[in-house]
């Protein structure tokens, strides 16, 4: 059996600025062709992270591959497989967005016939056909940003590093970027993307991995991570103090929390389909009144707080 | 994928030579088309030399050598004053590049990184290149007139380039640790100021105090403002071409290597 191959290999990776441990001990692979969502709050080491396989600095320990090829000594070989599209939106401002596709190409090492023809191709697929002879300073922040990620795929790198590309866009403009990064996806390209949004991970990333503080504290996909901090709830809602007083006696240990003033009790649920039909047939069956349900999933979110711990859950 | 990529294949020297050439088109870009600047590029200095020859004209004329005018004397001076303050475009062209998010995405590209220090040196060069020959147009409309012929106006041309490139590398290493653009301008402003004035650009060093004098007299804007000056009124240029030259040489041979040793180390 051949090993398996990644394109994007970080094994134990560390980073410190003085005594500031930024990472300790990283680890992260990536499948071709997939997507890894890098997720953390602000000052977790995802954009530390996205620098130092990207070849903008320097790491301390471990290991880090690119396509085959170790960051610390080939960089340049690294350059020429990946595309970067940082936080800030790297373009040239005074040149139009024709101007600095080529630019960007030509420094590639696109020859310049390609660089242009590559250029009106990605004019094209990114809406840009009636800005792209504006100074970029003119751009609003989507087409901004729609440039920047345009500017790393001018030589179609089989790699790209987003950092945060949705950050501070309007709901349109970042449902418009999610577009495009399908796109990219289906086009095989593997992709490494950090985000403080959880719902960017959950519709994009294959894998996620969490981390805080310089650390790994999870991995899996959206679904596992969201296993992770609690089944799916049921949520039932009873007529009056009498009904809910009932309910609690029929459905007994499976009732894991109950709202008096609500009058509703949560039921946890692990097949769904089963148990909440379960639940309501014994409901049912001592004619107790209900009046509402609702079925609960755990969010990224509920995964991202629990995790990190940046805030305790209020509820259950 | 419509189109079919190809990628040059030259050897890395050569690669590395376009860089810098794709870099000094981005640059030179960017000079025609910060309207401010360029107005100010060209305006100033000619309003400078309309200044300096009304207001000082009538004093200084009675300390100048006979049948000199004060034009034809500060029309060097005004010259090497004019790429003096011009090479600081470099450091606010390296400074600002470095607070954008762009040298960032020119360092993860294949290419040569020091291409964007050339980029912004060489159109520095072209840019004072052109205002030296508007300011001598401008001279030549008030009435300035010289002696040099074909020889000295080659000789003069070189001085200078050579000066400005010198100084526009000094100019990037200020561009690389400046922390904001203010304070590039701030910096270059209390280095190149008390430089210029305190040479023989503007008023003949007789009239100096002796320790001024001496600094005058052995600075480098001295020397060049000397050189030019005797080409273009035909007087001897005695050993102020050659430290001109000396000076140019020796600031390059050591700011090249300090600015790219500082950019890199600023991007790693």
């Amino acid at each position: 059996m051949p090993k398996k191959y990644y394109v994007i290999e970080v094994k134990n990776l560390t980073k410190s600025y003085g005594v500031n441990k930024v990472l300790r001990g990283i680890n992260l692979k990536v499948e071709r062709g997939t997507m890894l969502a890098l997720l953390g709050p602000n000052g977790a080491g995802k954009t530390t992270t996205v620098r130092i396989l990207s070849t903008l600095l320097k790491f301390d320990d471990g290991l880090v591959i690119v396509e085959g090829f170790n960051v610390a000594k080939d960089a340049d070989k690294v350059r020429s497989v990946i595309g970067l599209t940082g936080q800030s939106a790297a373009v040239d401002e005074l040149l139009t967005g024709r101007e600095n596709l080529v630019m960007m190409g030509r420094l590639y090492r696109l020859t310049k016939r390609s660089a242009i023809a590559r250029a009106n191709e990605l004019i094209e697929e990114f809406d840009l056909v009636d800005a792209a002879d504006r100074q970029a300073k003119t751009y609003s922040g989507g087409m901004r940003r729609r440039l920047d990620l345009a500017v790393s795929l001018i030589a179609t790198p089989p790699v790209i590093f987003l950092d945060e590309p949705t950050t501070g866009l309007d709901p349109r403009s970042r449902i418009a970027m999610w577009h495009i990064i399908k796109n990219l996806m289906a086009n095989g390209t593997t992709i490494l993307l950090t985000t403080q949004y959880l719902e960017e991970a959950d519709q994009l990333a294959d894998q996620i991995i969490v981390i805080d503080g310089g650390k790994v504290i999870a991995e899996g996909t959206a679904k596992e991570l969201k296993g992770k901090v609690g089944k799916d709830r049921l949520e039932l809602t009873f007529a009056d103090d009498k009904a809910l007083v009932a309910a609690q006696k029929v459905l007994g240990g499976d009732v894991t929390s109950f709202n008096q003033k609500e009058h509703s009790v949560t039921v946890a649920i692990n097949d769904t389909n089963e148990d909440i039909k379960r639940a309501l047939d014994i409901i049912s069956k001592k004619k107790i009144e209900l009046i509402a349900m609702a079925v609960h999933k755990p969010t990224l979110d509920d995964v991202f707080l629990s995790l990190t711990g940046k805030e305790k859950k209020g509820e259950k | 994928m419509a189109v079919d990529l190809e990628f040059e294949t030259k050897p890395k020297v050569v690669l590395a030579f376009i860089d810098s050439l794709i870099m000094t088109k981005r640059s030179s870009q960017h000079i025609i088309r910060n309207t401010d600047q360029l107005l100010g590029t060209f305006f100033q200095p000619i309003m400078f030399l309309i200044l300096f020859a009304a207001v000082f004209g009538g004093a200084i004329s009675a300390v100048l050598p006979p049948g000199v005018s004060y034009l034809n004397f500060l029309m060097a001076g005004i010259i090497v004053q004019t790429v003096a303050f011009g090479s600081t475009t470099t450091a606010i062209a390296v400074c600002s590049d470095l607070q954008k998010g762009i040298v960032d995405r020119f360092r993860s590209l294949p290419m040569a990184n020091l291409a964007v220090l050339n980029g912004h040196v060489i159109s520095d060069l072209f840019r004072n290149g052109i205002s030296t020959v508007v300011m001598l147009l401008a001279g030549l409309v008030i009435g300035f007139r010289s002696n040099a012929n074909i020889t000295d106006w080659l000789s003069i041309a070189g001085i200078i380039l050579l000066f400005t490139l010198a100084l526009s590398w000094l100019s990037a290493i200020v561009g690389v640790l400046a922390k904001s653009v203010e304070g590039v301008q701030w910096l270059t402003f209390i280095i190149i100021f008390p430089l210029t004035f305190a040479s023989s650009a503007f008023v003949p060093t007789e009239s100096m105090t002796p320790i001024l004098k001496a600094f005058a007299e052995n600075q480098p804007i001295t020397h060049v403002v000397e050189a030019v000056r005797a080409l273009m009124l035909g007087t001897p240029a005695n050993e102020h071409i050659l430290m001109s030259v000396i000076w140019s040489v020796v600031i390059l041979g050591v700011a090249i290597p300090i600015a790219s040793w500082l950019f890199r180390r600023k991007t790693s």
